[in-house]
């Protein structure tokens, strides 16, 4: 039989813990949820645009009745749990319905405060809480004209907009002079109340209530210095207490909310509780992305994992209000142990301020241009060392300005038909749409839903800000720590990690030992899996052909039509008449459509049929030519310019250079593609700057570059040091690549990789520590032992892999 | 009704591979996961027709190698939220080979 599991609140933050125990343990309960409110679970952060009639409540709804039934959950609406028999396990709602339970849920979320001042409990005082403060302030809208809202913090504002765009005269009261005092500083603060007055709201700051006035319904509000202001409704928005007043009742431990610890449990082992209503670690959180977070970790204890951990939050705040871009999270105020960078522009309405201390990151907070928002946020959580790019630090991130959204670069000001995502042509409408109507919270839900930003992802700070501005601060950012895929908990440095120092050397041995939830992985684990292992281990790992994509599979580019594409090597760029003549023989030969000159110095073959493979191979290895890789996360080229050879302004010999460098790094698996170039001179014909290992030759010797890129996000790259060697290029080369091998995540370019650890890193193990470069060097040279086998001659003459070029059966 | 077609064995298959089937209306994928089950789908995602055959199996589905959807082996349905459906093909083993009915089952 099944045990039985009961949610008292039927909110956002324990619903959404029902559906991630659904996920992973589906038969697990027999649920049964209790909601105070007449409705389904419905968007709550959402109201706000359901005032502003932005939105309708049909829109906004998570689970509505159908997803219970379809389910099989029981959902008891309009029902108010009045106790809780925890030594009999039950649960009594107040017009008598029973339910036992095995484990129960506590999600009362919370109570909105309301000042105790005289008047506070005349007709026409709301708070902004649920659909039906919601409904009475449309409600007032329609017969009155004058509002006041007392709270200038987040909510406020929003209830003070959307009462305005309703049509009325909205006065915001505030006890403070600044606005959104706990997320804003001084300047900020003021550049909103400008901008929130001139769209019509007005404001009496510094202002203490004493009484609401009125006999019979609201007529006004009067403060202590005598002022009296005419009011036909009144809103509370001075803050939210969490609701514990059941869990009191019946004796379980509570604070300042219900008090849980690390895996969501209250002083009672079989009463969890999560979201709004409890404190933990000292801290209680109002915003969801902290009560997701909870969910996911309450979801996996309730489902007998055991594993995951809460621990606590730092969260990040955005205003929904439409056409007004503010950010802010963490420390924003500083002490006099941090310093500030301070970025102001009062014509263009911007306003930026970054905290530090040690070069890290405390807290930001934004104003006007909120582009790098989450760039800084997550350099905050990850405890970033800036000190390596602090001077660009307030310039921001730059990846959007790139190549594939039109130039975008604030989400705020685009219409709704403007594109977002050039791969997919997803328009911002789109987007805004899929995440009301269908619930999203997170970029994953958005990729997965629209595909935006799911291709090259140059559009991914553009969703952001479009989650970020449709569901406030509100929308759950990437967790600090991210699980490799939805097969494991555990990030790919965790598993890089227990590779290492647990010798596991087959996908099947992570699996186990990491206790993978799924039987034998995803297209998107096992082929890092795949890599991980082979990396760590070279010589004892042995190569899973089915954990890799197909092109690594066949040694070929599949292409659209399910032909695939080959090209040759051509070492450093260099070519002979025999190789040429045996090219144009193969494509004569095999009918080859078309063929095209590379950006990386070689000749691309289109058009060939997969089982023609192994042929056209035999015939490029008769005349020397091996796998040029195209198709691998691997040492794709080495682009190399003339050199001194010929060129009048070369100063070294930089084909020569650049062939020696294909000859000791091709064959080598690396956790994405990796593209040299060598260039003779400063003039850098070979485009070695945006290169992911780049050298410039110069007259005393050769600069040595890295972490450049080109495509989507160009980045040039940073200079690692000068050598004087032709032999320094190359161990320096080695233990750079070997560095990127062994620390990289899978599908991660060497540039976002030197971003995440920091150039000192790679100086500290690459230039600085002769030992540890040589160290690097010969563990890249042992691998290579493994790897430097031309794939193609195996499977052109050797046998290896037939079954993969030659159909099973061929029927009519 | 249906005409089995014997069109190999298991062996033939590498676990967590496919094979393809030629036939004059075009290829079928033939996939194998790990539990040795072994299903039929033709061989074209719903999405832009690319080769199923080539993709990666997992669990009881197979991801595209065009665009990353996933469809179910069982069957022949995409994964939400994308959507659509490959034709799937009726399969048998008998002493450890393999049957193949070409009358799509949807």
């Amino acid at each position: 039989m099944k045990e039985k599991l009961v949610l008292i609140g039927n909110g956002m933050a324990g619903m959404r813990a029902i559906e991630e125990l659904l996920d992973i343990a589906p038969e697990m309960y027999d649920i049964t949820v209790f909601g105070a409110e007449p409705y389904g679970n419905y968007n709550r952060i959402l109201l706000s645009p359901v005032l502003a009639g932005e939105k309708t409540i049909d829109e906004i709804m998570l689970n509505d009745e159908q997803w219970y039934a379809d389910n099989d959950v029981v959902l008891h609406k309009g029902k108010k749990v009045s106790s809780i028999d925890r030594r009999n396990r039950k649960v009594i709602a107040e017009d008598g319905t029973t339910e036992e339970y095995d484990r129960l849920l506590l999600a009362t979320g919370s109570n909105p405060f309301i000042i105790p001042v005289p008047g506070h409990d005349l007709p026409g005082v709301i708070s902004f809480r649920d659909i039906y403060d919601v409904d009475a302030m449309l409600e007032s809208s329609k017969k009155h004209k004058h509002a006041v809202v007392i709270g200038g913090g987040l909510l406020g504002l929003e209830a003070a907009n959307g009462l305005m765009l309703q049509g009325m005269h909205v006065t915001v009261v505030h006890l403070v002079d600044t606005l959104m005092e706990r997320q804003m500083d001084a300047v900020s603060g003021g550049m909103l109340k400008k901008s929130l007055e001139e769209r019509g709201l007005n404001f009496l700051m510094g202002a203490s209530t004493e009484a609401i006035i009125g006999e019979d319904h609201v007529k006004g509000v009067r403060f202590k210095d005598g002022l009296e202001i005419a009011a036909d409704l009144v809103v509370m928005a001075v803050g939210i207490r969490p609701n514990m007043e059941l869990a009191e009742s019946v004796g379980l431990h509570c604070e300042r909310g219900v008090v849980v610890n690390d895996t969501m449990q209250t002083y009672d082992p079989k009463i969890y509780a999560i979201g709004e209503c409890v404190q933990h670690r000292g801290e209680t959180y109002g915003l969801v992305a902290p009560l997701f977070e909870q969910a996911k970790v309450c979801a996996n204890h309730l489902a007998k994992m055991g594993i995951a951990r809460y621990e606590g939050s730092v969260t990040s705040t955005k205003l929904k209000v439409t056409g007004i871009d503010l950010f802010s999270a963490g420390d924003f105020i500083g002490d006099d142990t941090t310093e500030e960078i301070v970025m102001q522009d009062a014509g263009r309405g911007i306003y930026k301020k970054i905290v530090l201390k040690d070069n890290k990151i405390q807290g930001a907070v934004m104003y006007g241009d909120t582009v790098d928002g989450a760039w800084y946020f997550q350099l905050m959580r990850d405890g970033t060392d800036t000190s390596d790019f602090r001077t660009a630090l307030m310039l921001g991130q730059a990846h959007l300005g790139d190549s594939g959204h039109g130039g975008n670069t604030t989400a705020a000001n685009m219409s709704d038909d403007m594109e977002v995502c050039g791969c997919n042509g997803v328009n911002k409408g789109t987007i805004v749409k899929a995440i009301t109507a269908k619930g999203l919270f997170t970029l994953d839900d958005v990729r997965s839903h629209t595909k935006a930003s799911n291709s090259c992802g140059s559009c991914t700070g553009l969703v952001e800000q479009i989650l970020a501005s449709t569901l406030g601060g509100d929308y759950s950012a990437a967790p600090h720590s991210k699980p490799m895929c939805k097969c494991t908990d555990h990030s790919h440095d965790d598993v890089r990690q227990a590779i290492k120092e647990r010798h596991l050397i087959s996908i099947r041995g992570v699996m186990d030992a990491m206790q993978w939830k799924s039987v034998d992985g995803c297209a998107s684990c096992r082929p890092a899996l795949n890599y991980y292992v082979i990396a760590t281990w070279p010589a004892e790992a042995k190569d899973d052909a089915q954990s890799r994509f197909i092109n690594e599979r066949a040694h070929a580019n599949i292409q659209k039509d399910g032909t695939y594409s080959v090209v040759p090597r051509m070492w450093g760029g260099l070519t002979t008449p025999k190789e040429l003549r045996a090219i144009a023989d193969v494509v004569d030969k095999f009918k080859v459509p078309e063929m095209k000159v590379t950006g990386g110095q070689r000749i691309d073959l289109f058009g060939i049929k997969k089982e023609d493979l192994p042929a056209v191979w035999a015939d490029l290895n008769a005349a020397g030519m091996v796998s040029g890789h195209a198709y691998g996360k691997s040492l794709r080229t080495v682009k190399t310019c003339v050199g001194k050879t010929w060129c009048r302004f070369g100063t070294q010999d930089s084909t020569g250079v650049g062939v020696e460098l294909e000859r000791l790094s091709w064959g080598s698996w690396m956790p994405h593609k990796f593209k040299m170039a060598v260039s003779g001179c400063p003039r850098n014909c070979a485009e070695a700057t945006i290169k992911d290992y780049g050298v410039v030759c110069v007259d005393s010797g050769y600069e040595l570059h890295v972490g450049g890129n080109g495509g989507i996000t160009v980045r040039v790259t940073d200079l690692l040091c000068k050598v004087e060697t032709e032999k320094e290029v190359y161990e320096y080369s080695k233990a750079f690549m070997q560095l990127y091998r062994e620390e990289a995540h899978y599908l991660e370019r060497t540039a976002p990789w030197i971003e995440r650890v920091g150039l000192s890193h790679i100086k500290q193990y690459v230039e600085e520590d002769a030992e540890n470069r040589k160290a690097l060097a010969v563990r890249f040279d042992e691998s290579q032992k493994y790897a430097q086998i031309d794939p193609w001659a195996e499977r052109a003459s050797k046998g290896v892999a037939k079954h993969e070029f030659t159909s099973l059966k061929q029927i009519g | 009704m249906s005409d089995w077609i014997e069109i190999g064995t298991i062996d033939d298959i590498p676990v967590l591979g496919a094979r393809v089937v030629s036939t004059a209306d075009g290829n079928i994928g033939v996939f194998r996961t790990v539990d040795d089950e072994i299903f039929a789908l033709r061989d074209e995602c719903p999405h832009q027709k690319g080769p199923l055959s080539q993709g990666i199996v997992h669990g009881k589905r197979v991801t595209c190698p065009l665009h990353n959807w996933n469809i179910e082996l069982d069957g022949g349905a995409v994964v939400a939220p994308d959507e659509g459906c490959a034709a799937s093909y009726p399969v048998k083993i008998e002493d450890g080979k393999i049957f193949l009915s070409l009358v799509a089952t949807a």
